[in-house]
């Protein structure tokens, strides 16, 4: 089993609902990220989802456009990455799951790209522009190192479709809320539990919900429904807002803190409510 | 000759549909509807009509009688795309497009644009076929190309000017990419060239490739049999694919992609001369970029070229040596406006004109009895001010 089902089993053995939160790499530097990971971890993160800085991110909004090219104004790419977990390793069990586009998985080979994340430490790897149709080239590598490779579904998604893209899923699915780009969003889309559930209900593996998820309020709203809630452009709008300072750092602690403490309450709730550990599965 | 693409939109290595997930359902529905309309009567009746009617197509195949002279070889034509309405063969692929989206029910076109013509052309079918229009186009470009951003207003279109990355075409995409995601279920995404995830590739191709088949015919009213060298200009690749694909199988028939050199090594466009395997815009195919995989800052003079990526059809026929990529600088593509200008009273596009540019080095190696056409893609009014200053005091 891999480290992050390994996560989930713990997770829902009790009753809690996880956090991903998700930082880029190398904004505004690697020292900073290599900061910030352990003190999310420290701050109750469940899984580090990590972006790889690209210079065409056609799936984000302004605020993760604008992460990336921090990073990249330093030159930040895949080796580096690399790198930085290698680092991390020394300290950390926490699963990390790299977030990137195609491009540079391609550029750098996806045969030693899933050898050498592999080795460094990375447990799973999400590329935002390779849907199923066209991951069966980096899919066999990645299961060949027992990499989790993670599949989206999105609003859009037909059942039909939903149904043939979990087939191929690993470690867990990543339902995007919204449709739309990343970005911070005041509320959430009123269907959104439906269709989270529908496809819970035919998922072999856990549910996390990304895009948008911005505030306690919608941690808790999809604490109801999913596995787990991914938060990024929130983070970010932190990292951004705190450039230069010496607080950068516990600030974004706090952030993730606040996010997790929603989630606990709540598995705490549920606990009272039905004297049972494990979070409703349909 | 194998069918492209194949069922998953791949051509050999390249082409395919990355993007993401939200996208990949309306892509699958768009597929499916054109699919559709290639056989249906109606639609071809209505397209048949639109481009006779509205775009005064057939466009000519014009005998360039004192540039032929001036170059002392190979017979040169010009195939009058800059006759087309708006100026471009741009509308060529529009019009089907919205016939797409009026199919589809959709109420809003977004289109991305370079030089402003694929603009023009998206705002002008909208405004002919009742859609809303939005038009994506980065700042540069919105100063090089002044006088196409003003007719896309005139045109009822609303201009969302790009000002992330580098500004200028690649950036208009991502913009018009990222709205996409975000309205997918009224809006029809009209991609400009041959480019993006598949079926766009394959279904730009085939809007365009009446350039070709009309091309086909003319020459052989005038010449009695097909020409030794087609030569396009290529940034996308979508006026290329369009003169080349009816020509594929014409073995004897030379296929020239000009690209936009630019000022030189790392200041140019020219994806397959110089770039690499790689994934842009939800396909596989040659592409500017460093040594991790981050896209390459690309320079042309002309914007409708100043493209990091190109069509996945183009790197397929490119690596199978069935077409033959040069390189045409800045300048050289400037003195090749003014040629076609002086002696033939047809100023181009700054895009088209690198392949006037390509055919006056190439004309004077051939013998008298060789045929050269040259696709004319576009007219150059909206290029006067970039040209002027580029010029400088030297301008005329």
């Amino acid at each position: 089993m891999t480290r992050i089902a390994d996560t989930f089993t713990q997770l829902r053995a009790r009753g809690e609902v996880g956090l991903i939160p998700f930082i880029t790499a190398g904004d505004p530097d690697i020292e900073t990220t290599f900061a910030l990971v352990h003190e999310m971890a420290r701050q109750g993160a469940d899984i580090i989802e990590l972006g790889v800085p690209f210079s065409d991110p056609m799936a984000d909004g302004p605020t993760l456009q604008r992460a990336a090219e921090r990073a990249l104004q330093h030159g930040t790419s895949l080796a580096h990455v690399f790198e930085l977990v290698r680092r991390l390793r020394r300290s950390l069990t926490i699963p990390i799951l790299l977030f990137g586009y195609y491009n540079p998985i391609w550029r750098y080979g996806g045969e030693r790209f899933a050898a050498d994340a592999r080795q460094a430490g990375v447990d799973g790897v999400l590329c935002v522009d390779l849907p199923p149709e066209e991951a069966e080239e980096l899919k066999r590598e990645t299961d060949r190192h027992d990499l989790d490779m993670i599949f989206l579904l999105a609003p859009t998604s037909s059942l039909d479709r939903a149904q043939r893209v979990l087939t191929r899923a690993r470690g867990f699915i990543y339902y995007v809320a919204v449709t739309g780009v990343t970005g911070v969003r005041t509320t959430l889309p009123a269907d959104l539990s439906d269709m989270v559930r529908r496809i819970r209900a035919i998922s072999p593996v856990p549910v996390g919900v990304g895009f948008g998820i911005s505030s306690s309020e919608h941690v808790v709203q999809v604490a109801g429904i999913a596995d787990a809630a991914i938060v990024g452009s929130a983070i970010s709008q932190v990292i951004e807002q705190s450039l230069g300072q010496p607080d950068l750092v516990p600030r974004v602690g706090a952030l993730v803190a606040e996010l997790k403490t929603a989630l606990r309450s709540i598995a705490a709730a549920a606990r009272n409510d039905t004297g049972t550990a494990s979070s409703p599965r349909p | 000759m194998p069918k492209l693409p194949d069922k998953y939109g791949h051509f050999g290595l390249y082409g395919g549909r990355y993007v993401a997930e939200t996208l990949m359902p309306a892509l699958l529905e768009l597929e499916e509807v054109y699919r559709q309309c290639r056989t249906d009567s109606t639609f071809k009746r209505d397209l048949r009509a639109l481009q006779r009617e509205y775009i005064g197509r057939p466009t000519p195949l014009t005998f360039a009688a004192r540039l032929t002279e001036q170059l002392g070889g190979a017979k040169v034509y010009l195939k009058r795309e800059d006759l087309c309405h708006t100026g471009a063969h741009k509308i060529n692929n529009t019009i089907g497009q919205a016939l797409l989206a009026k199919r589809m029910g959709k109420e809003r076109l977004i289109a991305e644009t370079g030089a402003g013509q694929h603009g023009v052309a998206t705002a002008t079918v909208a405004a002919l076929l009742g859609f809303s229009c939005e038009v994506f186009m980065g700042r540069e470009d919105t100063v090089r190309q002044a006088p196409n951003v003003f007719r896309m207003r005139l045109l009822g279109a609303t201009l969302r000017e790009v000002v992330s990355g580098s500004q200028t075409l690649k950036d208009a995409m991502n913009e018009a990419l990222r709205d996409w995601i975000t309205h997918v279920a009224h809006t029809f995404y009209v991609i400009g060239t041959v480019a993006g995830p598949h079926p766009y590739p394959m279904l730009v191709r085939d809007f365009q490739s009446v350039i070709g088949r009309e091309t086909k015919k003319q020459i052989v009213q005038h010449e009695g049999r097909l020409p030794d060298y087609l030569i396009a200009c290529v940034g996308g690749g979508s006026n290329a694919m369009g003169l080349f694909a009816p020509f594929l199988s014409e073995t004897a028939v030379h296929m020239v992609a000009v690209e936009a050199g630019g000022i030189g090594a790392g200041r140019n466009a020219a994806s397959m001369s110089n770039g690499y395997a790689g994934v842009l815009h939800g396909s596989k195919t040659y592409v500017l970029q460093d040594e991790t995989g981050q896209i390459a800052a690309t320079h042309s003079l002309a914007p409708g070229l100043d493209y990091p990526g190109v069509g996945p059809e183009l790197s397929y026929w490119s690596d199978r040596q069935r077409l033959r990529c040069v390189t045409v600088q800045d300048a050289q593509a400037v003195e090749g406006m003014r040629l076609l200008a002086e002696t033939e009273g047809i100023i181009p596009a700054l895009e088209s004109a690198h392949a006037v540019a390509y055919a006056a080095t190439l004309a004077p190696q051939l013998p008298a009895t060789a045929i050269v056409v040259i696709n004319v893609s576009g007219r150059g009014d909206k290029d006067l001010q970039s040209v002027a200053s580029f010029l400088g005091e030297n301008a005329l």
